[in-house]
């Protein structure tokens, strides 16, 4: 699966239409644990924790090091979700904008929440601003996550990104939910 | 009636769920509770505390196992 997550980052490098298979990436995780089963994306699918694991056990990069204890806190781990989906929402609501017409489309990558970085060549096929909007916002956000997680990958342990990551929280916190009822 | 010195144990309200210690844990010993945290086979756990290397979180321990006797 680690090989499908780094074709996503190849592709929208050279074609940012591919952005739009990052969908799948939020949808899935979450319908999994809605339908029971928990977090079996982490735990087997997830090409991005698969991908760490790469970079950081198989080709050695990483120091194994143990990352400080708060990032396993749950103050941490839910003030990064609430950090997260507000980008989310503002990403949303900007491509909501160009639909309307009241932005114009930013070909740019918004990373890691502050920096626009020019992405211009990847615009090749035209399509309708806003789905061309939606694509640039949603890469941008797994491109910051990957250079996270990646920067942590080495720096700590393979997978320190999984701590605090939002999809993960959330899983687990639908997770609880359901065997909590039960 | 422990055959081994040493075992894991999980901190279980700070586990993630990410489900490295399952994918290291040479003897299966772990699996992940209904996406809600990890659970230690303590039949199984031969105490080798590679599971507490990976953890990306650092929630999972190699301890003294007290019901151990010589
Ligand atoms: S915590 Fe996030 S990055 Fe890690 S395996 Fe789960 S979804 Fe993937
Ligand atoms: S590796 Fe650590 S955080 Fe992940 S499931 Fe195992 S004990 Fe929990
Ligand atoms: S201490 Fe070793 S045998 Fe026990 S659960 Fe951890 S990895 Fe498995």
């Amino acid at each position: 699966m680690w090989v499908v997550s780094a074709t996503y980052f190849a592709l929208g490098f050279f074609n940012i239409v591919f952005a739009w298979f990052g969908v799948i990436c939020f949808l899935i995780p979450l319908l999994i644990a809605i339908f029971g089963g928990g977090k079996q994306y982490c735990n087997h699918y997830c090409g991005r924790g698969q991908l760490f694991l790469k970079i950081g056990n198989s080709l050695g990069w990483s120091k194994g090091r143990l990352a400080p204890r708060w990032l396993s806190s749950k103050y941490f781990r839910h003030g990064f979700l609430v950090f997260f989906l507000f980008f989310f929402v503002q990403m949303v609501w900007l491509t909501v904008e160009v639909a309307k017409g009241i932005e114009t489309l930013h070909e740019t990558i918004h990373l890691m929440w502050s920096f626009d970085v020019p992405w211009h060549w990847a615009y090749r096929t035209e399509i309708t601003p806003w789905k061309a909007q939606f694509a640039f916002g949603l890469y941008g956000i797994m491109l910051t996550s990957l250079i996270v997680g990646v920067i942590l990958t080495i720096v700590y342990r393979p997978r320190t990104w999984c701590v605090f990551c939002p999809m993960g929280n959330m899983t687990q916190q639908i997770s609880k939910l359901k065997a909590g009822k039960k | 009636m422990a055959k081994y010195k040493y075992k894991a144990e999980n901190e279980k309200d700070r586990c993630v769920a990410c489900g490295v210690c399952v994918k290291v844990c040479p003897k299966s010993a772990i699996s992940i509770y209904k996406g809600c945290y990890a659970v230690i086979n303590e039949e199984e756990c031969v105490g080798c505390g590679i599971c507490g290397k990976n953890c990306p979180a650092g929630v999972i321990h190699k301890v003294e196992n007290k019901e151990y006797v010589k």
